[in-house]
């Protein structure tokens, strides 16, 4: 698995995107195409860039794979023309009329400028074509019915253009844009309706995808980033991590080294500025300060699990060793008492590409048992917020999932990138 | 290239910014004392001093080093503590096959630094991160103790 | 980058050639020749009487070490022997590997060159000493012929003779070159225990200096002028093959200089430096092909072992009619236990440093056995034997890891291929994924006790893989692996009727090999753990129900009784605690530990104390024998709770130490080591401690919750799930 993830990152570096920073349409779209994030979801850990085929399990609904855009006639969307690629984003139609379902976030596409989504296909048109047909969805019935799109687009997506807001600044529209519609930061911060829709008077309370918690980015000064200086919050989407904040990881920490971390300064800034004025919402674990008063009695079993295998990168105290991004004091994974982040790092390990190099961490539960993660887990929020940690030998057991950690023979359409 | 300050010398390096020290150490400046076991921080037999506190070099980037002062097992012994961290393992014989050793020394010596009379607790905390597959534990706690004392 | 520096303790022979030459005086006299060294008339007038001993003018003396240090204390051991009879002191001598040389450095008991089984003290206990009294005698005659008196009126002290009544005195370096032109005398007399100056003490380890300021060179520590390093990268299930690399994408991370295939088996991917080596071998996204053994799983394995146990195997021990005797009993048991697989996880990762030419290939390894790694590059290289040099240096332990030569064959397979020298590592995780395992042993044992509770009858039929038939074939005799039954056809016990019997079951899909306490790891385990079943079953104290069976092996019940005693055994523990108690009879040495554990509620199992009682004989260095004891409990205390190697698609799981655990600083008990003296032949010490671990953890165990554990590892079997 780990192997798996090392090669993809590997891979994702050999895009050439320094070579093309200029301001022809290629390298616009290239830099929107890294502000969107597209690596990110159309890319099978070790495949082929931008081919697809990576699985989406929607509780209770089935699994969507992602499609191949490279621009292959017959499998990815070489065929697409101007016109049906710029609808395709803004509405989710496919061409030939196809609905996509709202995995893709055309509900955010939409307001990206015709330009801008040009610019994203010149870019696209210039990646070598791969001839892959990524699985077919398996949706459970009536969700495999993509004519439900029809109602489901009516009701949830506006088709509607971004619209500057004329009484902010220029940085908070950029911000706006780039939080809203390229960087499509609510699809995972924003919890969603009944229908699968963005609750739009919860955005960014925060919301569980894919078994990690996106936090609560709202301006809420003790749930969200409301307490963060605008450094931290600069320095964070950046790098990956800030002091007093801790690392990102899992799904974060991945939009961090595909895309977050490609953006301009004011790029960022903007970004902050816009996200610094998003209403408060008090939902999800409550921040942790950068330094507390540990658990009064903390737990020797814990304890001593930790420091056999967590204190050599995080030191005992979780101050971090070596790297800043070892650094856990203030971190939200380690004050969220049900630890649901923590349950997945410790599961799956994580891992993020960072200026000094991979930062990584690997799974734990080949030479751990559950309980004993679940002891680390909660010493871990003992000593890092002084809460009491909630997390159950199951949870681990559950993330663990019956075979996570065989190895599988690697994808067979493995080959390096162009 | 990057510039790095190496048991009181500087040394310039001319390697790839995610290089990490181990490699630096090992086969661009010939310092072998130094050694790799594991390569993800869970044995400690990289364990160096950066700026005093004991870290491990197989996932330190070179680029991440800055001017903070580096200190090897080749140079530990030039400070008091750690000549009497060598000492005491000479005296208490705690070496066996010996090459988890160096590692054991640069942690011991950062404890001991930090905490001059640590307890057995603070002994596990500061060592559990270090593996010895021969089993020298024992006598690594005795020679903490003796080289508190000394 | 430099040459190899040597450390300052402990030379290492360099470029060492071996030859031998008809001398003056009808002598074998065995030469070597090191590289500046004048030949002729100054190489001459070096004194070599044998194999171990090297002494030259300018007074350097040498000791040739005929074993490898892995960490056991051997170097120290074996000069303590040669300068006992040689009267020097250790700190007037130097150390020097033995280079390969069936004909001088076989093993006595091994028939190999080779460091395992705990032989080597065995081995060398006479031959050593013999070695240095004849040196001793020689250069007496030499210092007393120049002198003109008589040899009688001469004696040697820290490496001089002197001339008692004229209060005269030589160094030995003085009369080396006279004495190599004396015959080398036989049967030399050797001095009684009384007079041993320096076995028996606890002399200080000569390699330890080197190995606590970083100066010791292991092999992964060699260096030579323009070496490339290497990592490799072997087919993940093992008979698959290479199906596709990017061999560009590798070759484009700065610093990657070759990327190397080895017969579809293996890639190397060579840089300027490691970092560069790891980063293009990930960037080779090098894809296998399964090949046959895609499909076996650890659950494979382990149904093909329990269906071939239940056919009988090959007789190893017939004693009465033990299957009778189970019959006839007023209570019978059985039971099956299971070893997992282990891999070996030396702190130092499989290396090799080859420089090949077309007239002969150097190599820089730390190896347990020489001249199998001489044999390996020539089979890989097609070169001469006698064309390759082998420098053998310190390994970063072993645990019978470097008692094969895969990693250097494959090493040779690639340095073979390129012209400047290459130092091959493996990583951890290729290291842990292509081991040669312990075998997976499936064990059946079965027992009677009378009324009276007494033992009448006992079977046990080993079944797994025999590493010798392959190791070494000749000892493979009727289909009978002497090391798959070592512990189980030789207990200490007196048993009215027993049965041992082994069924040969190779595993697919992996390779086994030799691992620290070899058979007796196994078979102790198996044997001590139903003893104590066989104790509980009569309702006797496990101290006492053993002792029973010992009255006729005194050595056995005095190891025993003291262990029990230091132990306090008897004694009331706090709830949760058990005692659990072992005895071993296992490379000559006699063995008992008692073990206290602490289980809690949630089911970890804390180790808290081992007490150990040990009878190895005569010894040597007694600091050393209390070393290995613990440092061997703490390694078998680790494994018993936590490792196993398990396959899925063909492939092993585990990789690094996050999922193949080592026992840690805060896990680590007391241990206790109490020796018993005495003038019996020296026993071996190495492995004896790992093989007291898992029997006496398991019977505390059992002490403690009432749990009988069969299977290892112990890990989680007592955690609620």
């Amino acid at each position: 698995m780990l192997r798996g993830l090392l090669l993809a990152s590997t891979l994702l570096l050999a895009i050439p995107l320094a070579a093309r920073a200029d301001d022809s349409i290629v390298g616009k779209g290239e830099y929107l195409v890294r502000a969107a994030d597209c690596v990110s979801c159309h890319t099978v850990p070790g495949g082929h860039l931008f081919a697809g085929g990576r699985a989406f399990v929607l509780p209770g609904m089935g699994t969507l794979y992602s499609s191949n855009i490279t621009p292959d006639p017959k499998t990815g969307i070489g065929g697409y023309n101007d016109d049906d690629w710029v609808r395709m984003l803004w509405t989710g139609v496919a061409r030939g009329g196809k609905h996509l379902y709202p995995a893709m976030p055309y509900a955010s596409y939409t307001k990206l400028s015709r330009d801008d989504a040009l610019a994203i296909k010149a870019y696209l048109f210039t990646l070598k074509p791969i001839e892959y047909t990524p699985p077919a969805n398996a949706m459970k019935f009536p969700f495999n019915q993509r004519w439900g799109m029809v109602a489901w687009n009516l009701i949830n997506v506006s088709d509607k253009r971004f619209e500057p807001d004329t009484t902010k600044s220029a940085a908070w529209n950029r911000g706006a844009y780039l939080v809203e519609a390229l960087g499509h930061c609510g699809e995972c911060h924003t919890p969603r309706n009944f229908m699968q829709a963005l609750k739009s008077d919860k955005a960014y309370a925060g919301a569980k995808q894919q078994g990690w918690l996106a936090y609560n980015i709202s301006g809420d000064k003790n749930a969200g980033i409301g307490g963060w200086t605008d450094a931290q919050l600069a320095e964070y989407l950046s790098t990956g991590k800030a002091p007093g904040r801790g690392p990102a990881s899992g799904p974060m920490a991945e939009a961090v080294e595909y895309s977050l971390r490609y953006l301009t300064k004011d790029d960022v800034a903007a970004m902050v500025t816009y996200l610094r004025d998003r209403p408060a919402q008090p939902d999800g674990p409550p921040a942790v300060p950068a330094t507390v008063a540990a658990a009064a009695a903390p737990d020797p079993m814990g304890a001593h699990l930790f420091n056999q295998a967590c204190a050599g990168c995080h030191l005992p105290t979780g101050a971090g060793r070596q790297s800043p991004w070892a650094a856990l004091g203030g971190a939200h994974t380690a004050g969220d008492v049900t630890g649901t982040n923590l349950v997945q790092v410790l599961a799956h390990g994580t891992q993020i590409e960072t200026d000094q190099g991979l930062m990584f961490m690997h799974s734990f539960t080949g030479g751990y048992t559950d309980r004993e993660l679940s002891f680390i887990a909660n010493y871990t929020i003992g000593q890092m917020s002084g809460r009491q940690g909630q997390v159950t030998p199951q949870q681990i057991g559950a993330a663990r999932g019956p075979d996570d950690h065989k190895p599988t023979d690697p994808p067979p359409q493995v080959v390096g990138m162009r | 290239m990057f510039s790095l300050s190496i048991n009181g010398q500087t040394q310039q390096v001319d390697v790839p910014a995610d290089m990490p020290l181990l490699w630096v150490l090992r086969d661009v400046l010939g310092m072998t004392g130094t050694k790799f076991g594991c390569g993800i921080a869970q044995c400690g037999a990289c364990t160096v001093h950066l700026g005093g506190a004991a870290v491990r070099s197989c996932l330190l980037p070179v680029s991440g080093i800055g001017d903070q002062p580096i200190v090897t097992i080749e140079a530990v012994g030039d400070s008091p503590t750690g000549a009497k961290v060598q000492h005491a393992w000479l005296d208490k014989e705690v070496v066996q096959c010996g090459y988890c050793q160096s590692g054991q020394i640069m942690s011991a010596t950062a404890l001991l630094n930090q905490t001059p009379k640590p307890t057995d607790a603070d002994i596990d905390s500061a060592m559990s991160g270090n593996i010895c597959r021969c089993g020298t534990y024992v006598r690594i706690r005795e020679a903490i103790h003796a080289a508190a004392s000394a | 980058m430099g040459h190899i520096e040597l450390s300052p303790t402990v030379a290492f022979s360099r470029r060492t050639v071996l030859k031998t030459s008809l001398v003056a005086g009808g002598g074998l006299m065995l030469g070597l020749r090191l590289p500046g060294l004048a030949r002729g008339a100054e190489a001459a007038a070096v004194f070599v009487p044998n194999a171990f001993v090297k002494i030259e003018p300018s007074g350097t003396i040498t000791l040739i070490m005929p074993n490898a240090e892995v960490g056991q204390g051997i170097f120290t051991s074996a000069a303590m022997l040669l300068a006992e009879e040689l009267e020097v002191g250790l700190d007037q001598v130097q150390l020097q590997a033995a280079p390969p040389d069936l004909l001088r450095y076989t093993d006595p008991s091994l028939g190999d060159q080779a460091t395992g089984g705990s032989a080597s003290i065995r081995g060398d206990w006479m031959r050593l000493r013999q070695a240095g009294a004849t040196a001793r005698v020689m250069l007496i005659t030499a210092a007393a012929k120049q002198w003109k008196v008589d040899p009688a009126s001469c004696h040697a002290e820290h490496g001089a003779v002197l001339h008692t009544p004229t209060g005269r005195s030589l160094p030995y370096g003085a009369v080396a070159a006279a004495a190599a032109t004396l015959p080398v005398p036989t049967d030399v007399p050797l001095k009684a225990p009384a007079d041993f100056k320096l076995i028996g003490t606890n002399a200080k380890r000569l390699d330890t200096p080197s190995k606590v300021n970083g100066t010791a060179i292991y092999g992964i520590d060699a260096k030579l002028p323009g070496m490339k390093i290497g990592t490799v990268a072997i087919s993940p299930v093992n008979g698959g093959k290479l199906a596709s690399m990017n061999e560009a994408a590798a070759r484009a991370i700065p610093g990657v200089r070759d990327v190397l295939k080895l017969d579809d088996i293996a890639v190397a991917v060579i840089g300027d430096h490691m970092w560069a080596a790891k980063q293009g071998l990930e960037r080779l996204a090098v894809v296998w092909e399964g090949g046959p053994n895609r499909a076996v799983t650890t659950g494979s394995i382990i149904a093909a072992m329990d269906k071939a146990s239940q056919s009988s195997g090959v007789v190893a021990k017939k004693e009465g009619d033990a299957e009778g005797a189970i019959k006839a009993a007023a209570t019978s048991l059985s039971a099956i236990y299971e070893l997992p697989f282990l891999s070996h996880a030396p702190m130092e990762p499989v290396n090799c440093l080859l420089h090949v030419r077309a007239d002969g290939a150097e190599v820089w390894v730390g190896t347990q056995v020489p001249v199998r790694a001489q044999n390996a590059v020539a089979k890989m290289t097609g070169l001469k034997p006698e064309t390759i040099v082998i420098n053998n240096l310190y390994c970063g332990a072993a645990f019978g890891r470097r008692l094969d030569i895969d990693s250097i064959e494959i090493a040779a397979g690639f340095a073979k291929q390129v012209a400047y020298p290459v130092k091959l590592i493996w990583t951890r995780e290729e290291d842990t994924q292509h081991d040669y395992y312990r075998p997976y042993y499936y064990d059946r044992v079965a027992a009677g006790l009378d009324s009276s509770g007494k033992l009448m009858g006992w079977t046990h039929r080993v079944t797994g893989s025999s590493v010798m038939a392959r190791w070494a074939p000749s000892a493979f005799k009727n289909g009978l692996d002497p090391d798959a039954v070592e512990g189980a056809a030789d207990t200490p016990y007196e048993v009215p009727a027993t049965l041992v019997d082994y069924v040969r079951a190779e595993p697919e899909g992996l390779n086994t090999g030799w691992w620290r306490g070899v058979g007796p790891t196994h078979n102790v385990f198996v044997v001590e753990s139903f003893v104590d079943e066989l104790a509980a079953a009569a309702k006797q104290d496990p101290v006492a129900f053993r002792r029973a069976m010992l009255q006729k092996n005194p050595r056995a019940l005095a190891v025993l009784s003291l262990a029990a005693e230091k132990a306090g055994w008897g004694t009331a523990l706090p709830s949760g605690h058990g005692r659990g108690v072992e005895v071993q009879f296992a490379f000559g040495t006699y063995i008992a530990t008692v073990m206290e554990v602490e289980v809690t509620r949630q089911g970890e199992i804390l180790p808290r104390r081992a007490v150990v009682a040990v009878d190895c004989g005569t010894v040597v260095n007694p600091d050393t024998v209390r070393a290995q004891i613990e440092g061997g409990m703490i390694l078998g205390l680790g494994t018993a709770l936590y490792n196993e190697i398990t396959l899925a698609n063909g492939r092993v799981e585990q990789s690094n130490f996050h999922d193949y655990r080592t026992l840690r600083m805060n896990e680590a008990p007391k241990i206790e080591v109490y020796p018993i003296r005495n003038n019996e032949k020296p026993g071996g010490i190495g492995e004896t401690g790992t093989v007291a671990a898992a029997p006496s953890l398991g019977n505390a165990i059992f002490a403690a919750t009432g749990r009988r554990l069969r299977r290892l590892p112990f890990g989680n079997q007592l955690q609620a799930s």
